[in-house]
């Protein structure tokens, strides 16, 4: 053995040395760091991953807060989208004692026992976008209102037909959870007597796949002559479906709407094959995350249902279930407001 | 003093890697107050336990002379099918049976594609890199399987009792020990380096070099699959997209630890060094919220620092050697 140890050199000390200087002196899981006074607004928001463009919209969103609050913001994360990254992320965070994480998880529980370890040392956390296993956050601000989705597309593209003629849907995979809960309440808008003249002909899946959805677009304008609108609740579907009408020339002869981000729609709304389209401002939910965790550190709220913060120009929040808050109507683009938007 | 000499230029590079682990240990404590924490260095460990692990099958397979790329990739698989054993309904123990078994099979089929067709392993694994973990997303889709029981996950997270040293680390700690015998007391470690040294040498020499690398390359993948547990534990979850890119990470800390990428030399000693400067770096980057594109730029420098670094010093050394050949050779006539 001490022959071993001669042949493996000074290297093998400095390891052991290392070892025991680093973790001999812990024998509790706390570190007695001193946790940021109340005052002191240290927000730090950790998205899916960095360099994203709808990231950096909220982040943006989340900077005007900041300032307004006289607080401190960064944005920290992974390059690329991956759930043990952010753990990796979580625990830096956590050992700088940040007053606050913001996270956009991608994926909610893998995220959870490290950000239980970060509340459990005094750090609070917020979740947008993408919410985390309920027990691993105080606050979730939720961008997208099932209902309010499913019904504004209903109601922009009744609108626009003036209220006749038969429509389509085309949505992600026939399993999407969340295509289906909006498909529900766009029904069920449906189903009021203003839209008795409009009739919804179609269900379409386009396994939001792009290629799929341009080929579903044309034989649902051949098998529909007389389709007068289509609803694309998907930003892959919205997209395949406006390059779609527009091979065939039937641009400002079918309507379309749906959820779209202003960057891959621009095209379109200027060349008037869409005429508006919805989505929610991820300026605002960085805005409202930011506003909802400075309400945390303050102990302004705690995460209880009906508790109420404000948030600046957003106006007054209310924390629903769950500690849910949500940010309201989706925003509708149209040529009008799309160039003040980048993402 | 002749010896001394010989022996400060066996260990140069493992001094040199002293010393850069010194410099990152003052630059981590001057950059941020948090980094010399017994509570940072917990989690920094248990962070890097994973790439660890891999890095000791990569080392003796770049010893021989070969290189495995797809082991992130079959850590992604081995976590995938930890989550859909667990999701049948089978018990733990057999479905970490399962991943490692798995694991080692994607090792072989490396190893035989090696072998047997006489194919470069970095093709190969290049292409099984993205066979393997295409195959994950195949099986998993983006789903995540994590209601596993709490006695894994905490094997995952939790600490030795009394202590802030993870349980994963200890079993990192006991396979690098493992290692370190296997590599540098045993046969099989002298025949790895024989292979990596000169592969016609050592078959000449009697040594089954076909059957040695194919056991490196199942070694490779039963260690990538038990990395891939410890991950699913440590994140409670087990997806596709799990320790994605880690091939990066698992390659230079190998060879900033001093094993030649063309084989034959390099130790274990080195590599663990290596392991703690490069955890180290990543920390202390991470405590003062320097964003991961520019730690892929550190750790990209540092893969490159570490193939171009002992060829300059050989250079240099082989460039003295022949002028004190030459001085010698003058002072005889």
């Amino acid at each position: 053995m001490k022959k071993l140890f001669q042949t493996l050199g000074a290297g093998f000390w400095v390891f052991v040395l290392l070892l025991l200087a680093a973790c001999g002196g812990g024998t509790s899981t706390g570190t007695g760091g001193t946790p940021s006074s109340g005052s002191n607004l240290n927000i730090v928001f950790l998205p899916k991953a960095i360099n994203n463009p709808y990231f950096d919209t909220a982040a943006s969103g989340g900077k005007k807060a900041a300032n307004e609050l006289n607080g401190s913001f960064k944005q920290v994360g992974p390059s690329t989208a991956s759930a043990s990254e952010q753990v990796t992320w979580i625990n830096n965070l956590t050992t700088q004692h940040v007053s606050a994480i913001v996270v956009s998880a991608n994926d909610p529980n893998a995220l959870a026992p490290a950000l239980k370890q970060a509340m459990a040392q005094g750090i609070k956390v917020v979740s947008y976008d993408s919410d985390v296993a309920p027990d691993a956050r105080t606050v979730f601000v939720n961008q997208a209102n099932s209902e309010d989705i499913g019904r504004v597309e209903v109601q922009i593209l009744g609108k626009q037909l003036n209220y006749t003629g038969q429509v389509a849907i085309l949505s992600a995979a026939s399993t999407a959870t969340n295509q289906n809960t909006w498909i529900g309440f766009m029904k069920d808008e449906l189903s009021k007597p203003q839209y008795k003249n409009m009739q919804l002909v179609k269900i379409d899946y386009g396994n939001d796949d792009d290629q799929t959805s341009f080929n579903d677009t044309l034989s649902l304008l051949q098998a529909y002559p007389n389709l007068k609108g289509i609803i694309s609740p998907t930003t892959v579907g919205i997209a395949a479906a406006a390059r779609a009408i527009e091979s065939v020339n039937k641009g400002g002869k079918v309507a379309l709407t749906g959820l779209g981000t202003p960057n891959q729609m621009r095209k379109y709304v200027k060349d008037g094959t869409v005429q508006q389209f919805a989505l929610w401002d991820p300026g605002k939910l960085g805005y409202l995350a930011y506003y909802a965790a400075s309400a945390l550190i303050q102990g302004k709220i705690t995460g209880k249902q009906g508790e109420t913060f404000s948030a600046g120009t957003l106006g007054t929040y209310t924390i629903g279930a769950n500690g849910v808050v949500l940010l309201g109507p989706p925003t509708v683009f149209d040529k009008t407001n799309i160039d003040q938007f980048n993402f | 003093m002749k010896l001394l000499r010989k022996q400060l230029s066996a260990w140069s590079w493992e001094a040199l890697l002293v010393v850069l682990l010194l410099l990152t240990i003052v630059l981590g404590n001057s950059l941020s107050p948090y980094f010399l924490t017994p509570f940072n260095f917990s989690l920094m460990v248990e962070g890097f336990v994973e790439i660890a692990i891999m890095s000791l099958s990569m080392t003796l397979i770049i010893i021989a002379g070969e290189i495995d790329l797809s082991v992130a990739s079959v850590l992604g698989l081995a976590s995938v099918m930890m989550g859909i054993t667990w999701n049948a309904g089978i018990p733990l123990w057999l479905d970490i049976i399962i991943a490692l078994a798995v694991g080692s099979l994607a090792g072989l089929v490396n190893g035989l594609l090696v072998t047997r067709l006489g194919l470069p392993s970095l093709v190969v694994t290049l292409g099984t890199l993205a066979l393997y973990r295409g195959l994950a997303f195949v099986i998993l889709g983006s789903q995540a399987v994590s209601n596993f029981p709490s006695a894994y996950t905490n094997f995952g997270i939790g600490d030795v009792p009394g202590t802030l040293i993870p349980w994963t680390f200890v079993l990192f700690v006991l396979l690098a020990l493992l290692f370190i015998v296997v590599l540098h007391r045993s046969w099989i470690g002298r025949q790895i380096y024989a292979i990596g040294n000169n592969k016609e040498a050592a078959r000449f020499a009697g040594i089954r070099v076909d059957q040695v690398k194919l056991l490196l390359f199942v070694l490779s993948g039963l260690l990538s699959a038990l990395a891939g547990i410890v991950l699913t534990a440590r994140i409670s979850s087990a997806r596709a997209d799990n320790a994605l890119g880690f091939e990066l990470f698992v390659v230079t800390v190998v060879l900033l630890g001093g094993i030649n990428i063309f084989g034959g030399r390099g130790s274990l000693v080195g590599v663990i060094l290596a392991l703690f400067v490069i955890g180290g770096l990543r920390n202390a980057l991470g405590l003062i919220n320097v964003s991961g594109d520019i730690q892929n730029i550190v750790i990209g420098t540092l893969l490159v620092f570490s193939v171009l670094g002992p060829n300059i010093a050989q250079r240099i050394q082989s460039a003295l050697s022949r002028r004190r050949l030459a001085a010698g050779s003058a002072k005889n006539v």
